[in-house]
């Protein structure tokens, strides 16, 4: 093989795809690996003319409005998930201090996934209804005046940047052609919703439904 | 040969602007690094300016080192020494330059859009779809001109070290393309096809191989080519080098799964990836002892050969870093550092003291055979040296205190049974080593911005001679 370049190349592609498909390619087939497969009430099951407007908090989980998902594009433009996890994990103290440990189908609408990998801020997995509004646009405007300890920048541009709808709904139709169950009756919805708005409006309608979506159980053992 | 006759026979104009292009960047990237290491520190450093926050800066750092000094190392390094052990010329010279003015084209367009914040949210592989698909058309453009120059090749056997390019090189392609599938939205932005779990896994595949190929398997084929040649000795091993290579090509694929323990990835997917880190360590060290051994019976060397110790200690890094590694990747360790700096020192631990050395003394061997003399300073390549590994052992020593303290700072619990610390008082805590950490990366910076005036210099003398000496050179 070390005399023949081609042998050496079709060698390569072989040994290199078999980790790659023995750890990726069962994840889609497993039922066991999406939590809502055996208990489908995680998610939010939607009857017919149901828009996202008739969804209340602990129903399941659903996809973003038009305003939570400019909020979480502001999220990743920002690159919050540099030092902010969404991905609590199943110890006592996690559970303490951030709330039941996540679910895989809590993020099944995320494209990307931001379960992060960093926590030099606090996970937010479950931030949603922790902290008022106020406080949030306070602490996103100037961090050390809430928290003095904190090594966060100030976003003071949050207030000042309007959303446009053209694009939430541009965004809208991009999720559902990755598999975001909106429809069209959402993505129209989604022009007044957001007309006027601020990214600060936004980012605190994304924070504020994080976590919110599905109320789970401690008694309950969603995962092995 | 001497070296005119070298650069006559091989295309090494290309390979001199990839070697400049590195060195400018090796400062660059390390420099963005201290700026965001400070900001952690200062955050008044963020200056209230959106496109100097440390949420797009970060992705600047990691990007310039990654792709833009690493890149062009890399390209540097292979297209050099492919053209020597195989004794011909580069395939094809334009697509070469092809290679170099794409790739810098891509790093430009980096270096604009991850400041204004167009980015696609997935570490590493931050860069928006129009530049995706640029980096895979100059990667391939670069893959198929190695492989046809291996394929033109004069020798009977292909060298080792051209194995572990070309494994690089077919990794990354399946990679990139996989990880980067997503669907435009507009001009600038874009949705991952996945989600979730398996988004999860695709994005830490990717991770961890970026490291695990890009930034090892690659910088492998460095160090089977430059450790012979400038300690002039042949390779220790070549079975060990055999059994390094394709060991290391099946295993570490499997461990980007080490990155997600105790997440809502499956259990079954994270011990397989622990399991396999672990076994990786004997590979590993296969192929830094190869590399060490090399140096058998001429270790004298090291004392005068200030190259050879950028060689010799990047191996010592990497022995240290591929045993941290696995050992991060058990499952009860890996509860305490996940989400700490010791992840991040652990990675620092491998890119400034394995690639970053093993690359420094890689370029300073080739800028002394692209133009021909030593170097301006051998004083100053000293100084880089003890530079360098000053820096990092602040910088790393800075980051296990850090990540282990604040992992047990937050499992904590008082005599009430309550959590002792509130996150805030955790990242007060932070703050000595914040600092520490951007003193320790300083430090490895300015050895850097040492290395580029001394190339500077170098090359600078070597073009003043040659014009002094055309005539006699050419008759």
């Amino acid at each position: 093989m070390e005399r023949n370049v081609w042998a050496m190349l079709v060698m390569l592609l072989f040994v290199l795809s078999i980790g790659g498909i023995v750890e990726i390619v069962p994840l889609y087939y497993l039922d066991d690996t999406m939590e809502h497969n055996a208990r489908p009430e995680i998610l939010w099951q939607r009857k017919d003319g149901q828009t996202l407007a008739d969804w209340k908090p602990g129903d399941g989980v659903r996809p973003y409005t038009g305003l939570e998902l400019s909020g979480r594009d502001v999220y990743i433009r920002e690159g919050c998930y540099l030092c902010h996890s969404q991905m609590i994990r199943p110890f006592r103290d996690e559970k303490e201090r951030y709330g039941h440990y996540s679910l895989a189908s809590e993020s099944i609408y995320d494209h990307p996934f931001q379960w992060g990998s960093k926590r030099t801020g606090p996970d937010l997995a479950r931030v949603g209804g922790k902290y008022s509004d106020e406080w949030h646009v306070k602490h996103l405007i100037a961090p050390r005046s809430v928290v003095p300890e904190s090594v966060m920048p100030n976003y003071p541009w949050f207030e000042k940047n309007i959303i446009d709808p053209e694009q939430v709904a541009a965004s809208m139709r991009g999720m559902r052609t990755v598999g975001v169950p909106y429809t069209d009756a959402d993505i129209a919805a989604s022009a007044d919703q957001v007309k006027g708005k601020t990214e600060m409006d936004a980012m605190v309608a994304y924070l504020q439904v994080l976590g919110t979506m599905v109320r789970l159980d401690y008694g309950v053992q969603y995962r092995e | 040969m001497d070296s005119t006759d070298a650069s006559q026979k091989y295309n090494f104009e290309v390979v001199r602007w990839f070697s400049v292009a590195a060195v400018i960047y090796f400062v660059v990237g390390t420099l963005v690094g201290v700026w965001i290491a400070s900001e952690l520190a200062w955050p008044f450093l963020n200056f209230d300016i959106a496109e100097l926050t440390f949420g797009r800066l970060r992705p600047l750092h990691t990007n310039a080192v990654i792709f833009a000094f690493g890149g062009c190392a890399l390209m540097a390094t292979s297209f050099y020494s492919v053209q020597r052990t195989c004794g011909v010329k580069l395939w094809s010279n334009k697509l070469a330059w092809f290679t170099f003015w794409g790739w810098n084209l891509i790093i430009v367009s980096a270096v604009v859009t991850l400041p204004l914040g167009l980015t696609q949210g997935k570490e590493y592989a931050e860069l928006e779809w129009p530049i995706d698909i640029a980096i895979a058309v100059i990667w391939l453009s670069y893959t198929f001109n190695f492989i046809m120059t291996l394929a033109n090749r004069k020798s009977s056997h292909i060298y080792v070290s051209n194995w572990f390019f070309l494994g690089m090189m077919v990794m990354i392609t399946y990679l990139h393309v996989v990880n980067s599938l997503a669907i435009p939205v507009s001009m600038f932005k874009s949705y991952s096809i996945f989600s979730s779990v398996q988004d999860a896994m695709i994005q830490w595949w990717w991770g961890h191989n970026a490291v695990g190929f890009y930034l090892t398997a690659g910088f492998l084929g460095i160090m089977y080519y430059f450790i012979p040649k400038q300690a002039d000795r042949p390779i220790f091993s070549y079975r060990l080098s055999v059994i390094h290579f394709w060991a290391l090509m099946f295993g570490y694929v499997w461990l980007g799964a080490h990155h997600l323990q105790y997440t809502a990835l499956p259990d079954w997917t994270g011990s397989l990836g622990a399991a396999i880190s672990l076994a990786m360590i004997i590979p590993s060290w296969g192929g830094a002892v190869n590399g060490m051994m090399t140096l058998s019976g001429a270790w004298d060397k090291l004392r005068t050969d200030y190259v050879l110790r950028f060689l010799i200690m990047s191996l010592a890094f990497y022995v240290m870093s591929t045993f941290e590694g696995p050992v991060m990747s058990v499952k009860t360790v890996n509860a305490l550092s996940h989400y700490t700096d010791w992840t991040i020192g652990h990675v620092h631990s491998g890119a400034l003291g394995w690639v970053g050395m093993v690359a420094a003394g890689a370029l300073y061997h080739l800028v002394m055979k692209l133009w021909n003399r030593e170097m301006y300073s051998t004083k100053l390549v000293n100084m880089h040296f003890w530079m360098s590994t000053i820096g990092i052992v602040i910088y790393i020593v800075a980051m296990w205190i850090s990540g282990i303290m604040q992992g047990l700072m937050w499992r904590d619990y008082d005599e009430f049974g309550t959590l002792t610390y509130t996150f805030a008082e955790t990242v007060a805590a932070m703050h000595p080593y914040y600092v520490m950490r951007a003193v320790g990366g300083f430090i490895y910076f300015l050895g850097t911005v040492v290395m580029l005036y001394n190339v500077v210099m170098t090359i600078r003398c070597a073009s003043t001679s040659t014009s002094a000496n055309a005539t006699p050179a050419n008759a």
